[in-house]
């Protein structure tokens, strides 16, 4: 008896909460017709948007990679005094408000900011422009991979690493042939995670980017700026492409588990 | 009659764990329900227990019917082979567990655990968390625990399974003397034929859902229901179609009528007990059981030929 | 014994550059960043510093938002103990589609989240509720991103739970209830403590979610961040700096107190 009250109860939560919400935007994306969705996800912001969203997560998400697998051999192999300050660090991000990231990035690189004076005499903008969104996106998107690779990397250990550099493999050797097929399925799950959330990414971007619809907007920034012009087909239409591409993280992520398995 | 167990059966999906079982146990009994892997054993015991339901058939505790009583009801105590201990409590919490339930008075729990922990020789650890003992003590707590309750029936699914061999011999001397201070009717589901012939009144001895016998340690020895009650207690030796106790064997020098010829393969002296392999002339091979003096005035030797058959 | 070249101690092993581009990356993309809030939150004196933290929009905002998120994360922490619960013990038809839904607050960006719940709960609502512009909206999107903390870290544990605790609490004459009270419970309690925690670090700085379903009154619905975007957009950088800060340390101490009980919660391991 209690099974069933405790299944309804858990299943109507999810229904009311997640479920029937999402289900809803699916279906008014397409109320007016397969057009009409169509028309809204091609216009020149649209489309602009879109290439913007892909374009910073194909920066974003490779940086993160490279850096996630150094910062997992830090701090599991080399055991320096720190590295339990290192992991901390890079859990800071999943904690932080991504409107308190963007100001960040502003005071650091906006024109008044530490560095952006400099950087503006250069030429080089980076706040209302792609590097600071760039920034601004690594910076979320940050911990995933590490997170992925630590507990891996503590559970094969080192002896393989020590058998390789015992016949003769030099570091770099070593580090291709044998640590990185090990740590291949953390490394595959940890960039799913950070491309998620690169893609997803709203707040910060939207501190730093300025949201010059057609110039600096990603796609979440576009559906914001969609649903403020009262234009409520196109915003649920690229919502519908983001929650697609959220689904289709969730199914990577699911065959892969099942990959890893076999 | 403490236990009575009609007729029952349970399958899990396809496959049947019990097949009709009947059994009795006496009050105040210590009872093996013996068996290899798979026999359905430890299925037994749990739906004794009211830890699962049987398909068909029925259990009587104490002359009134259990099955379909929730086993908080049954009046049984359970002790596991990893020995369930409740990791967030202290020993005396464990042990008081079943009492503070019963939201007994402080001062009876007080006397019982304390009574109780003597008995099991864990006085000076009550404050300890089962992290802290060895696995023989977790075993003596969950035992303790079990008996707080002061239950009808005290169930123990191989208590010893997760002890190493030292242990194991302890506990189960030490088992035995509690059942002689207690009395309580214990039933302890093992697969090993050495510790059921120790400690039990009586052994149920099953195999794949089925009671083979029930008995005694002699009369399972002795007067082996079937072949699988032979083989599984005690030594057995191929002799043709037959099963017979090596010990049970005549070996001669000369022929005696129906003996059949063989020849000594190996000898082995094992201090006050030989053995040694025989072939028959057919090829068969057969290995034989007899003290240090019949082999001296044998003079059994590797190579020597010799008339083998079953005495009596 | 023969003198032979000994391999260098594990310590000194792997990629040599690790530990200099991991410290560099890190200074660069966070702590330089982070540094700056601070410093520019105290750099027109401790004076400015606490007008702009005790300013009454901003109080109210913060304490909106702390109280709020403390009490989302008590719904979900039932809510979510509850889900894991049917997960792990119970089995129907679509039960690993369920398990996979539970993770789409992860992956899905959270302004198509706020948009979601606007839809269903907003002015155009096919069910006729209504709450948009409201505090409740404000909870119904915080309920929606913190969802899985609490059925992620409890699931792990109850998966691992030993079943025969339950059984023996049974035997010693427990109820359902007791046996969940007694035993369940105090073996699950760190790890929903630890997922209402974590939990409650997104909360507070949740943004996407809530800036279009709350409608962001000052005093009445607008949370920290929103008022944080606010001061930024409207110049006041020492304002929103002060205020970036509080969160920074409120989200710092619960970081530390989620290892502290992790430490605890493991204590009675064997």
């Amino acid at each position: 008896m209690t099974r069933y009250v405790l299944r309804f109860v858990a299943l109507g939560y999810l229904a009311a909460l997640l479920i029937v919400p999402v289900g809803l935007v699916v279906q008014r994306a397409f109320a007016d017709g397969l057009d009409a969705f169509w028309a809204a996800i091609t216009t020149p912001e649209a489309l602009h948007a879109l290439y913007l969203t892909i374009l910073i997560a194909l920066i974003a998400v490779p940086a993160n990679t490279v850096f996630g697998i150094l910062c997992a051999l830090a701090i599991v192999r080399r055991r320096f005094r720190g590295h339990g300050l290192v992991n901390s660090v890079v859990d800071l991000p999943l904690a932080l408000s991504p409107v308190v990231v963007g100001l960040a990035l502003v005071l650091v690189y906006g024109r008044k900011g530490w560095w952006g004076g400099w950087l503006d005499e250069q030429g080089i903008q980076v706040i209302f422009a792609l590097p600071g969104m760039v920034l601004a996106t690594i910076f979320v998107s940050l911990p995933f991979v590490v997170r992925e690779v630590v507990p891996v990397l503590r559970e094969i250990g080192d002896e393989q690493e020590e058998a390789a550099s015992t016949l003769g493999a030099s570091p770099w050797q070593t580090f291709w042939r044998v640590t990185l097929p090990a740590i291949r399925w953390g490394v595959a799950y940890g960039v799913v995670l950070t491309t998620a959330r690169a893609l997803g990414e709203f707040g910060a971007v939207s501190v730093v980017s300025g949201r010059i619809a057609g110039r600096t907007e990603t796609m979440t920034l576009h559906v914001e700026e969609r649903f403020q012009s009262f234009d409520l087909t196109a915003a649920y239409a690229s919502s519908v492409v983001l929650a697609v591409l959220a689904v289709t993280t969730l199914l990577a992520m699911t065959l892969l588990r099942r990959e890893e398995a076999n | 009659m403490a236990i009575e167990v009609r007729d029952v059966t349970k399958r899990f999906g396809d496959f049947t764990a019990l097949d009709g079982v009947s059994v009795d146990v006496e009050s105040g009994s210590l009872t093996a329900l013996l068996g290899p892997s798979g026999s359905g054993k430890s299925t037994l015991l749990r739906v004794i227990a009211g830890l699962e339901e049987p398909d068909a058939g029925a259990v009587y505790i104490s002359g009134e019917e259990a099955t379909g009583v929730s086993p908080q009801k049954r009046g049984v105590g359970f002790v596991f082979q990893h020995y369930a201990a409740f990791k967030h409590m202290t020993v005396w919490d464990n042990v008081a567990f079943g009492l503070a339930i019963r939201k007994r008075p402080r001062t009876e729990i007080h006397g019982r655990v304390t009574k109780l922990l003597d008995l099991v020789q864990l006085n000076g650890l009550s404050k300890r968390y089962p992290s802290q003992l060895s696995g023989g003590q977790r075993q003596r707590m969950a035992l303790a625990r079990a008996l707080a309750v002061e239950p009808k029936v005290l169930l123990l699914d191989e208590p010893f399974g997760a002890l190493d061999a030292r242990v194991r011999k302890e506990l189960r001397a030490w088992l035995r003397r509690l059942h002689e201070e207690v009395h309580v009717t214990t039933i302890f589901v093992t697969h090993d034929q050495e510790e059921a012939m120790e400690l039990s009144d009586q052994i149920v001895l099953m195999n794949q859902g089925r009671v083979e016998q029930i008995g005694g340690a002699r009369d399972l020895y002795d007067r082996p229901a079937n072949e699988f009650v032979m083989s599984f207690i005690g030594p057995v030796s191929e002799f043709g179609e037959e099963l017979v106790r090596p010990h049970d064997f005549e070996v001669r020098r000369e022929p005696n009528g129906s003996a059949s010829p063989a020849t000594v393969e190996r000898v082995v002296h094992l201090g006050f007990e030989v053995r040694a392999d025989l072939a028959l002339d057919d090829g068969r091979a057969v290995w034989v059981q007899m003290t240090r003096d019949e082999a001296e005035a044998l003079e059994l030797e590797q190579g020597a030929s010799v008339f083998l058959g079953p005495r009596g | 014994m023969s003198s032979v070249a000994v391999p260098a101690p594990a310590r000194r092993r792997g990629v040599p550059l690790s530990l200099g581009v991991t410290t560099g990356y890190l200074s660069i993309i966070v702590l330089i960043p982070l540094a700056a809030v601070v410093l520019r939150s105290t750099e027109d004196g401790l004076g400015a510093f606490w007008a702009a933290i005790t300013d009454p929009q901003a109080v109210a905002a913060l304490r909106l938002t702390f109280l709020v998120s403390l009490g989302v994360v008590a719904i979900n922490a039932v809510a979510g103990t509850v889900i894991a619960w049917v997960l792990v013990r119970d089995s129907f038809r679509g039960k690993s589609l369920v398990n996979a839904i539970i993770d789409l607050p992860f992956a899905l960006p959270t302004i198509v989240a706020g948009l979601t719940l606007l839809a269903l709960y907003g002015p155009r609502s096919p069910i006729g509720v209504n709450v948009a512009y409201t505090v409740t909206a404000l909870v119904l999107a915080l309920l929606f991103v913190t969802l899985p903390f609490v059925v992620r870290t409890v699931q792990p544990v109850l998966l691992e739970l030993d079943r025969e605790m339950e059984e023996a609490a049974q035997s010693l004459g427990a109820t359902s209830l007791q046996t969940f009270s007694r035993v369940v419970f105090p073996n699950l309690f760190p790890a929903i403590l630890s997922g209402t925690a974590l939990g409650f670090a997104r909360a507070i700085g949740e943004f996407g979610a809530v800036v279009l379903i709350s409608g962001n009154q000052p005093f009445k619905t607008e949370v920290a961040s929103v008022y944080i975007f606010g001061q930024i957009e409207s110049d006041n950088v020492t304002g929103a700096a002060a205020v970036s800060v509080v969160l920074l340390v409120v989200s710092l101490a619960v970081l530390l107190a989620i290892g502290g009980v992790r430490r605890w919660a493991t204590r009675h391991d064997a």
